[in-house]
């Protein structure tokens, strides 16, 4: 028997390295000969490059060389591309600006890169980058998407007009009409998804080198996606092929999303290390990082459910403006359109549902996938109007939930737009939820509160989500420019240890222990036999990374397939040896036994054969033990379930605590435990800092006022309560492993109930809405407003 | 940061002699303010001189007066118990001053000279009626400190110590600033033998300052009740991305109160 095999929760193996300073994170390299690159970025959200004037800084102390916008364009280095591409309501393709590498003629956000310094040192650097004189002229900038399509705006992109990117829709519209035609009450909200900052704790960083007597380029970096890196940058900005462009992706220290994409900085460094001849390091400052890894989220939407009298919903509409920030992204576009308005059905029956998006370009850093991508957008939205339905009808809030659910036995489940949930049961987790948070008990709660001069509310979110995202030619007919399998290469080596090579890559999630114990439950070996590699173009096949939540449910599909193969494989090893036909060899706990006989043969015995293959069927196999399998998903996962949060709010002061927060999860198979509870618990963390705490302010030119630590709120342990954690699974019914995905849920799943849970603490005081984040600036505004009125009258 | 020389004098007047020879040459504390300004380039001095190892750091309790030598970490001042005896807000308030990390190495001279609106010290400075000792004279609080970062020191001037009387009630309320924990509303309260006096942090557009309407409030009674109805006129308060000038008037109404039912 394997102990550390599914269901066990196994500590991770990766934290010995991470807790004791022995990580090999990207800045803790150095190369012999190394230089260090600084960029020198834009002040100003919009100006015209009038001159640029480098040669004073170019005679200084230690500058190796600098280089510009102009000599990328000169030797035909191609824009950084985006991945994605979406189609307007009359079919035509998205408008799809120049992002140059570094800025040319324009600079379009503040942090835009005009030029990079290479240097002996970084100082030296720094040094330089400000010497360079660059004459600017003022164009004005604007950050708010609305202001953005108002006629007379000044223009991000001169060939893109009143600044829409696109205008997409999805969904029947005239059934939706006709249903809110019949409806008994239309529920209308504005709401706006407040615009986030990813801060990993590890800022972007990379090392370029190149070799000059092969050819090859070796690019370290932060990625969470290595060859997506290779790809995107090989193929069409510096036109390197495969074979000569190696990019390492070693250990990463958090992502969330903002390490997923192409960025500027990968190219202008791996263009000029052949400029240079000598290894270039760079490494983002926290500042940098805040005006230049992508942000999240900044949808604006108005939202109107059709309700009947008995509280089902007939219908829904919905019209977003999405930020896209100055350029695209290389996700950008799918964010608020696949991602989310897809999700709009949520876990209810709604029948109809008409969403429009508009995706606009500011003079604001890009906008792309933040943990969750669209997915915490669309349930922002939906389970803040369910309450407020629920309010507008006096009706009860888990009533309306549960009148609407889409029943355990309807799936799978056809929604209205574009996806099929293949299994949830939403009534279960929603009842456990119910009863782990002593949801009948919080009246008692909210009395013994109000004796203390507190406002205590309750909230809850029931949603759903899409995680793994696929099959590759659905996504491609979305306008995915990628394929979206992923890879799994297992090396069996004689003695019976396992090398596991993937294209999921880790940068927090315990991949190296939850993938061992998949390897090790399935092969029947033991846990300390079996390595797993990620993150190096050089080893691994290929691979798609690591986001929405898919490394199990794909990458680890991809795996249970590839172990298939070395199971077909050992078992036509050990029919030979035992002289037994290969129906009769079965495989099971690391063992192939001929069936009903005593006959068998471990693991690593048919491993040894396969590598020193005396007795061996040569005529019909190749020796070694070795096998590689793409999974390409047949659909997206579905995981869901139900968070409900307590809050208690000093009227004083407008302050909120979080007193208890609950989520009961279905993510379908749970290999470790613990991890899977890390997982919810760090997505939860984010949603809470999303509901109460963060927000990535602009003033109107774009101009970023929360532009460090000092102004951008993080949430901290003592924001933070004891998350009560409880999974309640249904399997995922297309994959092997039925497994759903569980990275993104709490980032998903926990800020409507936040913001539920304050909505309700504020009963007395008027309030149908509130944006996030709810600082206690403005529930003291909302609370001093209510109090003048009350005087008032 | 740009290149510097530096210097660790072992005693206050070979500091002073350096920081006198060389007009751009600027101490260093804690550093816990000045290091992030030298490594976001937004000063450039040609030296910096390191008061470390310039015998200012200590507490005493030397009669009625005690008094802190101006690189006393906070972390060394909450932790006192001398500090706890004579003066228990004082202790209170270094203890919730930024984190751990920044309490070791953060001292109150360097806040004091650094005099940021939003810091916890100045507050009570100035309502205990401290007076603050330099290399070359004693200044009483009223008088030392003059705007957001402007204090009565002179280019060169180091604080050597800070002198604080007796209080027989004193209590420091804070409500941080959601992201950088600072101040955004700080109010002391204090009743010396002096009087009672209220100094707010945080909150004003000029640093900190003295409510005169509540000292007068809570000196005929020293109640949350009497200072119910004192209103702080919004029109000096600061205003920004984290709460309305309305907001910090009302909190500082908010914080005197907790802070009176405190002392
Ligand atoms: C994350 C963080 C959170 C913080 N939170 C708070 C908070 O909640 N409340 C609060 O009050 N403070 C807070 N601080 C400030 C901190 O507590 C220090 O008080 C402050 O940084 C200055 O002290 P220092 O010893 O570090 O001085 P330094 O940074 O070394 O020096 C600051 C300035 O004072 C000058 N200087 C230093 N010592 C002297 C002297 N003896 N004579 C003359 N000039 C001198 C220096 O030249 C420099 O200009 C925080 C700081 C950080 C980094």
């Amino acid at each position: 028997m394997i102990v550390d095999g599914i269901g066990a929760s196994v500590k991770r193996v990766e934290d010995h390295r991470f807790l004791s300073g022995k990580g090999h994170y990207t800045d803790d390299m150095n190369r012999p000969g190394q230089t260090h690159a600084v960029f020198r970025r834009s002040d100003s959200p919009h100006a015209r490059i009038k001159s640029i004037d480098i040669a004073a800084a170019s005679k200084m102390a230690g500058v190796v060389a600098i280089f510009t916008g102009a000599d990328l364009a000169a030797e035909g280095v191609g824009g950084v591309p985006c991945g994605w591409q979406i189609h307007n309501k009359d079919g035509s393709p998205m408008a799809e600006p120049m992002h140059p590498v570094l800025a040319i003629d324009k600079v379009r956000h503040v942090g835009d890169p005009i030029a990079m310094v290479v240097a002996e040192t970084k100082q030296q650097a720094k040094d330089a980058a400000e010497a360079i004189n660059i004459e600017f002229e003022e164009l004005g900038g604007i950050s708010d998407v609305r202001a953005a399509i108002a006629p007379g705006a000044p223009l991000v992109h001169d060939d893109v007009a009143s600044n829409v990117c696109f205008d997409w829709h999805i969904g029947d519209k005239a059934a939706t009409e006709a249903a809110f035609a019949n409806a008994f009450k239309i529920i209308k909200l504005d709401l706006t998804n407040n615009r986030l900052v990813p801060n990993a704790m590890e800022p972007r960083a990379a090392i370029s080198e190149y070799d000059i007597s092969s050819g090859e380029y070796t690019l370290h970096t932060t990625s969470q996606n290595p060859h997506v890196i290779r790809l995107l940058m090989g193929a069409f900005v510096l036109h390197i092929p495969e074979h000569k462009l190696r990019v390492v992706a070693p250990d990463v220290g958090g992502g969330f999303g903002s390490k997923i994409f192409h960025y500027a900085e990968e190219a202008a460094l791996t263009w000029a290390a052949a400029k240079v001849l000598r290894p270039i390091k760079w490494t983002a400052d926290r500042s940098e990082s805040f005006i230049t890894d992508a942000h999240g989220r900044d949808h604006v939407s108005h939202a109107e459910l059709a309700v009947a009298e008995d509280g089902k919903f007939l219908g829904l509409r919905v019209e977003t403006l999405a930020n896209m920030g100055a350029y695209l992204s290389t996700f950008a576009p799918s964010v608020p359109t696949y991602l989310s308005a897809t999700l709009l059905a949520g876990v209810y029956t709604t029948p109809a549902i008409y969403a429009q998006v508009k995706a606009v370009f500011t003079h604001t850093v890009p906008v792309d996938a933040y943990r969750g991508a669209g997915r915490p957008e669309a349930t922002f939205l939906l389970e803040r109007i369910v309450d407020v339905a629920a309010r507008d009808l006096g009706m009860d809030r888990v009533e309306i939930r549960r009148k609407n659910f889409i029943p355990a036995d309807a799936f799978p489940y056809q929604t209205p737009i574009a996806l099929q949930y293949d299994s949830g049961d939403y009534q279960t987790t929603l009842r456990e939820c119910l009863r782990m948070a002593d949801y009948d008990g919080f009246e008692a709660r909210r009395k013994a509160a109000a004796a203390k001069g507190k406002l205590r509310g309750i909230g809850m979110s029931t949603y759903v989500e899409a995680c793994g995202i696929a099959p590759s030619a659905v996504a491609g007919a979305l306008g995915a420019r990628a394929g979206l399998y992923e890879v799994a290469n297992i090396r069996v080596h004689p003695t019976g240890s396992v090398t596991v090579f993937t294209g999921a890559h880790s940068h927090g999630q315990g991949h190296e222990t939850t993938f061992a114990q998949l390897v090790a439950d399935q092969l029947g070996i033991p846990f300390n036999q079996i390595e797993i590699v990620h993150g190096d173009t050089s080893k691994v096949p290929f691979g798609m990374g690591t986001y929405g939540s898919r490394s199990l449910s794909v990458g680890g599909s991809a795996m249970v397939k590839a172990m298939d193969k070395i199971i077909l494989k050992g078992r036509k090893i050990a029919a030979h040896l035992m002289e037994a036909s290969l129906d009769d060899v079965e495989f099971k706990d690391g063992k192939f036994t001929v069936t009903g006989t005593d006959k068998s043969k471990a693991f690593a015995e048919i491993s040894l054969t396969a590598y020193v293959p005396h007795n061996y069927p040569i005529e019909e196999l190749e020796p070694g033990l070795e096998e590689t399998a793409f999974y390409d998903p047949k659909n997206f996962t579905y995981p869901g379930g139900c968070h409900i949060c307590e809050v208690e709010i000093d009227p004083n002061t407008g302050t909120v605590a979080v007193i208890n927060f609950t989520a009961v999860d279905d993510v379908g198979r749970v290999i470790n435990p613990m991890i899977v509870e890390g997982q919810v618990q760090g997505g939860i963390a984010q949603g809470i800092g999303q509901a109460l705490l963060e927000h990535a302010i602009y003033d109107e030119s774009g101009q970023l006022l929360s532009g460090s630590m000092m102004d951008y709120t993080m949430p901290r342990a003592d924001d933070l309560p004891n998350i009560l954690v409880g999974t309640e699974s249904t399997m995922c019914t297309h994959n092997p492993l039925g497994a759903k995905g569980v990275g993104e849920v709490g980032a998903i799943g926990s800020p409507p109930a936040v913001i539920n849970a304050v909505v309700d603490a504020l009963r007395d005081y008027d309030v149908r809405h509130l944006d996030m984040p709810a600082t206690p600036a403005k529930i003291w505004g909302i609370i001093n407003a209510h109090t003048l009125k009350m005087a008032a009258e | 940061m740009y290149d510097f020389s530096y210097h660790k004098p072992g005693s206050v007047a070979d500091a002073v002699k350096m920081l006198g020879a060389d007009g751009e040459a600027k101490a260093l504390a804690g550093g816990m303010t000045f290091i992030p300004v030298l490594k976001q380039r937004l000063n450039k001095p040609s030296a910096v001189v390191d008061l470390s190892a310039a015998g200012l750091s200590g507490i005493k309790l030397e009669g009625d007066k005690l008094i802190i030598g101006a690189m006393t970490t906070h972390a060394t001042v909450a932790s006192s118990p001398e500090v706890k005896k004579a003066i228990p807000a004082l202790a209170h308030l270094a203890n919730n001053i930024g984190d751990r990390q920044v309490r070791s190495r953060g001292t109150i001279g360097g806040s004091l000279a650094n005099n940021d609106p939003s810091a916890c010290y100045p507050s009570a400075v100035l309502a205990l009626g401290a007076t603050i000792h330099t290399n070359q004279r004693k200044v009483a609080a009223d008088d030392y400190f003059q705007g957001m970062f402007a204090t009565a020191l002179e280019p060169g001037e180091i604080i050597t110590a800070v002198e604080f009387p007796m209080a027989e009630r004193a209590a420091y309320a804070k409500f941080p600033n959601p992201a950088s924990r600072y101040a955004m509303v700080g109010v002391f309260v204090a009743k010396t033998a002096k009087g009672v006096r209220v100094a707010v942090t945080g909150a004003g557009q000029n640093g900190v300052f003295r409510h005169a309407a509540m000292e007068a409030a809570l000196s005929t009674s020293f109640t949350p009740d009497a200072i119910k109805s004192v209103t702080t006129p919004a029109d000096m308060m600061n205003a920004d991305i984290h709460g309305s000038a309305a907001y910090r008037a009302h909190l500082v109404g908010v914080m005197a109160a907790r802070a009176v039912a405190a002392a």
